[in-house]
């Protein structure tokens, strides 16, 4: 007879979470493939990528790394990381609203305007 | 006989209490909250990375995509297939732990290995194949696509970065889990009785399969 000192979940648990990851990575790859949305935009596609892998991630912290059932202070930790993580993509507000400055050799010849006209080769450095 | 009055014994020894704690379930939320630290700290780790990531993705969205489709989707996808069974197997493994199930609990962390490595030669041959075709950054890179050269360099310098990273940590993954499992063989005092150091040690493996669950669609999957 087994005797469960720490409330074992049941396996069935487990496999439901493995079986659901898997299903939603093959939407994914599919998703990948299939344009959604406004022609010459891949916004749509990019944020069903990240909608699937954020749901894939709290799948895993919920079930497999048991967040579901554990204590307010294990729950805080938890969320604080991935929270953190966002709120450093407000450094989107800087970047975005800058005129964006063109790196030498770095653009294609047609639209770099820092592009030497007239010399044939760029200074040896 | 003697065996399993043994066995029923060990069943019901409790989990070993430390001095400096007043319960066993205070223990376990000191250790669980103490990992989940150190998760966070891993997070904001990868975190500069996926920034950089994202930053130059927005600036270079025609680099990425051509320079991503020299990446091998059915590999990746392969790699993502066995990250996600290994992780299916460390909550097994804690599962049997719990159980105390000491066969069980053995077998779930070897498998778990075992797919570990398994996503390393994957990788390996990946990363093998880019060498071969002169994607590796430096002053060998060899482009012929249609966007400038330094665009796709910088692709792939943040592919080799973003995927060695996490293919150290699955590498220090492997290190601790065959410790883990040694420990456990041995009926180690640290992880007699005790559940948690699987726990732990689950909670590193399952926040490394969470990185991949990103790296995968953020390299292998760039939509047109």
């Amino acid at each position: 007879m087994k005797i469960d000192h720490s409330h074992a979940h049941p396996i069935g648990m487990y496999l439901k979470t493995f079986a659901a990851l898997l299903v939603l990575m093959v939407l994914t790859v599919v998703m990948a493939f299939v344009h959604v949305g406004p022609p010459e935009s891949s916004v749509i596609n990019n944020l069903i990528a990240m909608a699937i892998a954020a749901t894939k991630a709290v799948l895993v912290v919920l079930f497999f790394m048991h967040v579901k059932f554990s204590t307010q202070l294990t729950k805080f930790w938890a969320v604080l990381g991935f929270l953190w993580f966002l709120l450093m993509f407000i450094m989107f507000a800087d970047y975005t609203t800058r005129p964006r400055e063109y790196i030498r050799g770095w653009e294609p010849a047609a639209e770099d305007p820092n592009a030497p006209a007239a010399m044939p080769q760029p200074p040896a450095r | 006989m003697k065996t399993e009055a043994l066995h029923a014994a060990h069943q019901t020894e409790e989990q070993p209490l430390h001095h400096q704690f007043e319960e066993v379930s205070q223990q376990n939320e000191s250790y669980v909250v103490g990992m989940w630290v150190f998760l966070v700290t891993e997070i904001m780790f990868f975190g500069g990375m996926f920034l950089a990531y994202v930053l130059y993705r927005w600036r270079y969205p025609e680099a990425w995509y051509e320079a991503h489709t020299r990446l091998d989707v059915a590999m990746g996808t392969t790699n993502t297939v066995v990250l996600l069974t290994s992780s299916l197997t460390m909550a097994l493994a804690v599962h049997f732990a719990q159980l105390r199930n000491k066969r069980m609990h053995m077998a779930m962390l070897g498998t778990t290995i075992a797919l570990a490595c398994v996503f390393l030669v994957i990788k390996a041959f990946e990363w093998s194949a880019k060498f071969h075709h002169g994607l590796v950054p430096g002053p060998g890179f060899l482009w012929d696509g249609t966007v400038p050269m330094p665009q796709a360099q910088l692709f792939y310098s943040l592919y080799f970065g973003m995927t060695g990273l996490h293919a150290l940590h699955v590498i220090i993954g492997i290190l601790v889990i065959g410790t883990l499992a040694l420990l456990t063989f041995l009926d180690h005092p640290l992880v007699k009785n005790d559940f948690i150091p699987t726990e732990l040690v689950g909670l590193y493996w399952h926040f490394v399969d969470i990185v991949w669950i990103f790296l995968f669609p953020l390299f292998y999957l760039i939509p047109k």
